[in-house]
């Protein structure tokens, strides 16, 4: 690019200088080749680890929400592994107390999936009690199709509304 | 909030046999062409509200589907007095079956008086004559009375202008929704709300007297059953249930409310004696039980159950024995409501990604579909068992709103509300 736009001027200056008489042209020195400056590297610095006990580490590394078939309260394989990393996370944090809420896509009625919703609920909470968390540490809500987290009206919202989330409601560090 | 109304029949003369008569059980008919002139009055306040009370009667029958309101311009009779006899064959010209003559008079306390007669234009003759009193502000009550009166006298069945509607009004996005007890007339009029919008609010029901709402609430730590008393504003959670209760309706004779309860994950259905506040369990399976209905005479309960593997209606005694499926078309049946006439149960059928409100006879046969949608649900009947209200989001993403639809499937429409709604209930006749 620097190159051409000194060879463009250049053509301009001896246009200009058509009507008068050819002069020498000084000459000029070659620019000294350069070397591209190589780009900066980038790349991730460690994270930050999670505050111990927080509610952020839970999330990080347990997960917070597990997910249902169509009108379904089985628990997936892929469920049954986030709430073993509840529990253990539960077992490390033995103070803390969990609010499950079961949820459920916009394509059933209402009462029934306020029913299918406590279901799903219940099925996480069992699944962690029989992992050694005591029921006194858990409570259960269910929100039906009343608390979806993606408000579009496609399988994959509905997939991700049909779930029980479990929530941290105190012992966990700040 | 109860008004005082006084009914007093102004003519003695023998009633004609009523020649003219409308068959509201056929699917489809000609709406009968009625005449209303505005109501005469002395002054020009009455005349103000007479042509208000007129404009809102011409309105309800003809969303009725079973009347069609003519035109005044086209009318020839001038009427100032309704006390002399219509000219019948100027009302013929302009083929009018009915005639509808009304007088509005102010009275000095803050009251006025409103007589009406209807008349059979073909017969010559007379077919009611009443008065009505109440206070001005309260013009839209004699509207729906007169409507129903019209709408009795020439179908043979109770009228239901004379109602409201509780339901849920809706606002904000899906995923932070915020939901209000509302009430309004039955035609989307004086709505008003209940309640703030701080905690979520579902599924409200009248009681029988229209005195009384149950409802679902989230304002306790564990989601309830609630009472609301209309006339004093108090809520109350209804029991000490151990665990969340929802879906509630009263009985029939309103001395019940029959509903879900939540225990280890599981629904199963309770009723509870308001007097007493006994509670009584009526199932008790491993599978989903829930939106009971009574039937009108209290001795049956419909319900919602995936006890044989998928979402199905059945039925069962009041007491919970001899529980049987009725459903058994292709779909997922559910929110099974009990006609008032008691010889049909409204539903919610799931089919092939779309919604349904049909209804079936209590035995389970003579399904029929009347409605289709992205989303239709919950469907809650006129008094006189002949309309249906429901929930209805036409396409993913419109937002619910309140339509209705006659039980021939006729006469589909959206009921005007303020912003989204959802879940409505359908009141008895107001007394």
């Amino acid at each position: 690019m620097k190159s051409a736009f000194v060879s463009l001027t250049a053509v301009l200056f001896i246009t200009a200088c058509a009507s008068t008489p050819p002069a020498e042209p000084a000459p000029t020195p070659a620019p000294a080749p350069t070397q591209p400056t190589p780009p900066p590297s980038t790349g991730p610095i460690a994270p930050i680890p999670p505050v111990p006990g927080s509610v952020d580490e839970f999330n990080k590394t347990a997960g917070n929400r597990v997910f249902f078939d169509y009108n379904s309260a089985q628990l997936t394989h892929e469920a049954r592994a986030v709430l073993s990393r509840q529990a253990a996370w539960l077992n490390h944090n033995g103070t803390t107390r969990i609010l499950i809420d079961g949820n459920c896509d916009e394509r059933g009625t209402r009462e029934y999936n306020l029913a299918l919703g406590a279901r799903r609920a219940s099925a996480a909470r069992n699944y962690l009690v029989n992992l050694g968390i005591s029921p006194s540490r858990i409570s259960t809500i269910s929100y039906g199709k009343e608390r979806p987290i993606d408000g579009n009206s496609n399988e994959a919202a509905w997939s991700r509304n049909r779930n029980a989330h479990t929530g941290i409601v105190s012992g966990a560090t700040s | 909030m109860r008004l005082l109304l006084t009914f007093l029949l102004i003519s003695f003369a023998t009633p004609a046999l009523a020649t003219l008569e409308i068959d509201i059980s056929k699917g489809h008919l000609d709406p009968m062409p009625i005449a209303i002139p505005d109501f005469v009055g002395a002054s020009e306040p009455e005349r103000e509200i007479g042509a208000q009370v007129a404009e809102l009667v011409r309105t309800n029958l003809e969303r009725s589907g079973l009347f069609r309101r003519l035109d005044p311009a086209s009318f020839i009779e001038q009427q100032n007095n309704i006390n002399i006899q219509p000219r019948f064959a100027d009302w013929r010209v302009i083929k009018s079956d009915a005639l509808l003559s009304g007088r509005l008079v102010m009275e000095s306390d803050n009251r006025m008086r409103i007589e009406f007669r209807l008349w059979d234009v073909l017969a010559e003759t007379q077919l009611v004559g009443l008065q009505l009193a109440t206070t001005p502000e309260n013009w839209r009550r004699i509207g729906n009375k007169i409507s129903d009166v019209i709408y009795q006298k020439l179908t043979g069945e109770t009228g239901y202008f004379d109602t409201r509607i509780v339901f849920i009004s809706e606002s904000g996005p899906k995923t932070d929704r915020v939901k209000r007890l509302a009430i309004m007339d039955q035609d989307g009029a004086n709505p008003t709300f209940l309640t703030s919008g701080k905690y979520t609010v579902l599924t409200p029901r009248f009681s029988p007297t229209a005195q009384q709402i149950t409802y679902m609430s989230y304002a306790t730590r564990t989601p309830s059953v609630f009472l609301f008393n209309i006339e004093t504003g108090r809520q109350e959670v209804l029991g000490d249930f151990p665990g969340m209760t929802f879906a509630p309706r009263f009985s029939p004779d309103g001395t019940k409310v029959i509903m879900s309860l939540v225990q280890g994950g599981n629904s199963d259905i309770w009723v509870m004696d308001l007097r007493t506040r006994q509670r009584q369990r009526l199932t008790s399976s491993p599978a989903i039980d829930t939106s009971p209905s009574f039937s009108p005479d209290g001795s049956r309960i419909s319900f919602n159950s995936d006890r044989g593997g998928s979402p199905q209606l059945y039925v069962m005694n009041a007491d919970g024995s001899g529980i049987h499926r009725i459903s058994f078309g292709k779909g997922r049946y559910s929110a099974p409501v009990w006609s008032p006439r008691g010889d049909l149960i409204a539903f919610t059928k799931s089919l092939n990604g779309k919604f349904h409100i049909g209804v079936m006879r209590p035995e389970g046969d003579v399904e029929r579909i009347l409605t289709t949608a992205y989303l239709d649900e919950g469907p809650t009947w006129s008094p006189n068992g002949r309309v249906l209200m429901f929930t209805r989001e036409p396409r993913p993403g419109a937002g619910p709103h309140i339509w209705s639809v006659d039980l021939t499937g006729a006469n589909l429409q959206p009921v005007t509300t303020l912003g989204d709604a959802s879940d409505p209930a359908w009141s008895p006749l107001i007394q």
